[in-house]
């Protein structure tokens, strides 16, 4: 491996793309996890309800922060280390950043503020708004980010031309086509529920904990149940988005999904379909490889005997890495597997009612978080190295997208300027994530003392609030916390 | 140059881009300088309102910056390929700086232990001085010109990198920052704290004069270029006007105990700072030192005008919304900031 710019700069886009790739998947599914326990609060008004929204918004907070700010790492470093990339794409890929910021990120960040300091200054119906309006802008920020992301996979909708300047660039035709590219919407799918898994098996673990320490038990039996079903249904939609992402991979990217198989030689008859092994490029084949032969065809082209179009058939220099896309997307495959396994007999033991004495699983959805980043951060690994040669696939090549105006000690200073405060973060993201949980969720009894007295306060969706009101009584007790009548009687107000 | 009607959408994109640097300048300049002058309080509590008094705001302040560059890199992409490219480690400070400050302040409170909030104390104020110094660095370094030649790329072997104009732009900016974050706490604070800072305004404010008088005197004899368009323009003057007034009208503000009037003439003034920036580099967006011609300008970095139209409707659509976004926030979380259980 030669360290020039080239490489340097790959390695540093990627270990800082992978460390802000811990947060936004999880901000994103714990958003809508946010948002299913504040509608119960709101509907039931139990405030039992209340100290789960508390709890879970700490944690979203910290990671919040931490994913804007290594997330603007990302925005700036396309300038820094690729700006001959960003001269060639700027026009398309440029204005889906734009408006990722202007549509997602004034959104979320604006909200933010009213969803985490915000209980006692404005009403609940307003508070579930502002959770409402944070989740939603987390998911625009993934849609465009994605959108920007397949266009370099999928290029579609522009043309190339020579600008004022006098490069050649790539701009764009046709907004709508270079948007909605070939590969989008599987991808935004795709990224949608890995987030959702993340954030769902992220609560199950914590959950999971509380239970094996016998704490918390009304909160963690409530979350177990909520997280469990939330991460069942997000895994089997997986199964069926993941089926067609590997559809689309194989008729967009041939190339890709050959390295993804590690399947070198193109060969006659049907394309064996691996489920683990060991790519070796020197011999050109997958080492102890278990596999079903003739599966990959029959995913790919519904029968056993078509064969899958090989490395061999590409020219040497368009041939994507092979080991690392093939472990990374097997690492994703058989983790999203084993959350469908896990998930589906979770959810049977619930049915029997024996699901929190099943310690052995409460143990394995504990550790299920960390095969959750793993999928997420796996699949992106196979998605981007897959991709390699080209920066914009078929257009431009990596090596010819760095910037020209840096020399490899800008790029080792930064990567030891990176590598020193990204190793302290983590650590300290991990003590203070550990010192939360361990904290715990509030007591109900002090979430409802500590409840503001007095009618909730006018704000400036007082009208919107109005409108979504059921009774003037249901939106005051949200408020104040439960009167001493129980709660249902109040749901009937006309 | 004449400008003529096809070009229309670049210059409208400089406007934009303008309105945008000023949107971030005017906001995250107040919670930058709120954090240069975190230190003055001694106690736990004090630092506590100092950092609260941003806290549900600095979040949303800092996606102007990321508004700004996602729209440079669309709008004008070369000039954002070659600034990063060639700030390299400057830009590369500024992210880390960027990144201390926020779990700075998200960390701090999170854990009990003197230890960790002293730590995250000095942190905070580091961050955020080195982040304000780094801007008004680079801008600075925009104001002299670099040597890009014609390939539009920087040649660094004959960038002289440590001028000292650049860094006295830099102190600038930590004073102007400091100042408007000064004045801003006046506005959001009560009692002994509010006193202690009232008397420190005095001290940022006639600190920014000194240094603004002084780099005014080092622009205008150094960089000729800087004043070419005042000349060619002389309406624009009325800027210069505008930011004489806004400056003047601080002291009396303060002195008449009225900081809402006060932190509007400090946002007024960072706004003709930040359109006195704009006169002096304008159609330029990046002067090339070793010849006029390779300049970066508005017209020969654009993006497609497909592209600046498109992104001039996605502006039109969204910058209502983040008018409407920001303007609830600051009204959820107006007056004088308290300690409550949800604070840092």
């Amino acid at each position: 491996m030669h360290l020039d710019v080239v490489m340097l700069s790959r390695i540093q886009f990627a270990l800082t793309l992978m460390f802000h790739y811990i947060f936004p998947p999880l901000t994103i599914g714990l958003g809508v996890l946010m948002v299913i326990i504040e509608a119960i609060w709101l509907k039931t008004n139990d405030h039992s309800y209340k100290t789960m929204s508390l709890f879970w918004t700490k944690l979203f907070a910290i990671n919040f922060a931490l994913g804007v700010a290594t997330g603007l790492v990302m925005e700036f470093q396309f300038g820094t280390n690729w700006a001959t990339y960003s001269r060639y794409v700027g026009d398309i890929f440029g204005s889906a950043l734009a408006a990722e910021a202007i549509f997602a990120f004034f959104l979320e960040s604006g909200f933010l503020a009213v969803l985490v300091f915000g209980w006692d200054k404005v009403s609940p119906r307003m508070h579930f708004f502002a959770t409402c309006m944070v989740a939603l802008g987390s998911i625009f920020s993934s849609i465009w980010i994605t959108v920007a992301n397949s266009w370099q996979q999928t290029p579609s909708g522009y043309h190339i031309v020579k600008s004022a300047s006098g490069f050649y660039r790539a701009e764009v035709t046709d907004f709508w086509a270079m948007v909605f590219n070939p590969s989008m919407v599987h991808r935004v799918l795709h990224v949608w529920l890995g987030a959702f898994i993340l954030g769902a098996l992220f609560g199950l673990s914590i959950a999971s904990y509380y239970l094996l320490k016998n704490k918390h038990k009304i909160f963690a039996e409530r979350t177990v149940k909520i997280t469990l079903i939330y991460a069942a249904v997000s895994s089997l939609a997986m199964l069926g988005s993941g089926h067609f992402q590997a559809d689309a991979v194989a008729h967009n990217q041939p190339a890709k999904l050959a390295a993804f198989e590690g399947h070198y030689k193109t060969g006659s008859g049907g394309t064996c379909l691996y489920a683990f092994g060991f790519p070796s490029d020197k011999d050109k084949e997958v080492k102890f490889g278990l596999g079903i032969p003739g599966g990959l065809s029959f995913l790919i082209y519904n029968n056993f005997s078509t064969p899958v179009k090989g490395l061999d058939q590409f020219p040497a220099e368009d041939i994507p890495p092979v080991f690392i896309p093939f472990q990374a997307y097997h690492l994703m495959v058989a983790l999203g597997m084993a959350f469908i396994a896990m998930t589906l007999l979770g959810l049977f033991f619930l049915k029997m009612g024996t699901l929190f004495k099943q310690r052995w699983l409460l143990w394995i959805y504990v550790f299920s978080v960390f095969g959750a980043y793993g999928a997420n951060e796996g699949g992106w690994i196979a998605a981007e190295v897959g991709r390699q040669p080209w920066v914009v696939y078929g257009l431009l090549r990596t090596k010819d997208a760095v910037s020209k105006a840096i020399a490899p000690e800008h790029v080792i200073a930064s990567m030891v300027l990176f590598g020193v405060v990204y190793s302290f973060l983590f650590f300290v993201w991990v003590w203070i994530m550990n010192h939360r949980i361990q904290a715990g969720p509030p007591l109900t009894e002090d979430v409802i003392a500590d409840s503001p007295k007095g009618p909730p306060p006018k704000d400036p969706f007082a009208f919107i609030a109005g409108l979504l009101k059921r009774g003037p009584a249901s939106l005051s007790d949200s408020w104040r916390g439960p009167d001493p009548s129980p709660p249902h009687a109040q749901e009937e107000v006309p | 140059m004449a400008v003529d009607s096809a070009h229309i959408l670049n210059l409208i994109w400089f406007m934009l881009l303008g309105v945008l640097l000023t949107g971030y300048g005017v906001l995250d300049g107040f919670d930058l300088g709120v954090g240069i002058l975190h230190l003055i309080a001694n106690s736990d509590e004090e630092r506590r309102l100092i950092l609260n008094s941003i806290g549900p705001l600095w979040d949303g302040n800092e996606v102007w910056l990321v508004t700004f560059t996602g729209a440079l890199f669309a709008s004008f992409p070369d000039v954002y390929a070659t600034a990063l490219s060639s700030f390299y480690l400057a830009i590369m400070l500024i992210l880390v700086g960027l990144i201390m400050r926020a779990v700075s302040i998200e960390f701090r409170s999170k854990i009990k232990i003197p230890f960790w909030f002293r730590f995250w104390d000095i942190s905070f104020f580091a961050s955020s001085t080195m982040v304000a110094f780094l801007f008004g660095f680079l801008i600075g370094h925009l104001f002299l010109g670099l040597p890009i030649g014609q390939d539009f790329e920087l040649q660094r072997q004959s960038w002289n990198f440590l001028h000292p104009y650049p860094i006295l732009t830099g102190i600038l900016s930590v004073a102007t920052c400091a100042m408007h974050g000064s004045i801003f706490l006046y506005l959001k604070t009560e009692g002994a704290l509010q006193k202690k800072i009232y008397n420190w305004i005095w001290h940022t404010y006639g600190t920014f004069v000194v240094l603004y008088i002084f780099t005014t005197i080092f622009t205008l004899t150094q960089i000729p270029t800087a004043t070419a368009n005042l000349t060619r323009y002389p309406w624009l003057w009325s800027v210069v006007l505008f930011n004489v007034l806004a400056i003047g009208n601080i002291p009396r503000t303060i002195f008449m105990k009225k900081p809402g009037q006060a932190f509007a003439s400090s946002m007024a003034t960072l706004t003709a700072l930040a359109m006195l920036f704009g006169i002096a580099i304008f159609p330029n967006l990046i002067v090339s030192s070793i010849n006029p011609a390779y300049s970066l300008t508005v017209f020969n970095t654009a993006a497609s005008q497909a592209t600046l139209k498109t992104m001039f409707i996605i502006a039109v659509i969204g910058l209502p919304f983040v008018f409407s976004y920001t303007a609830v926030t600051y009204w959820v979380f107006h007056g004088k900031v308290k300690l409550g259980k949800f604070s840092y």
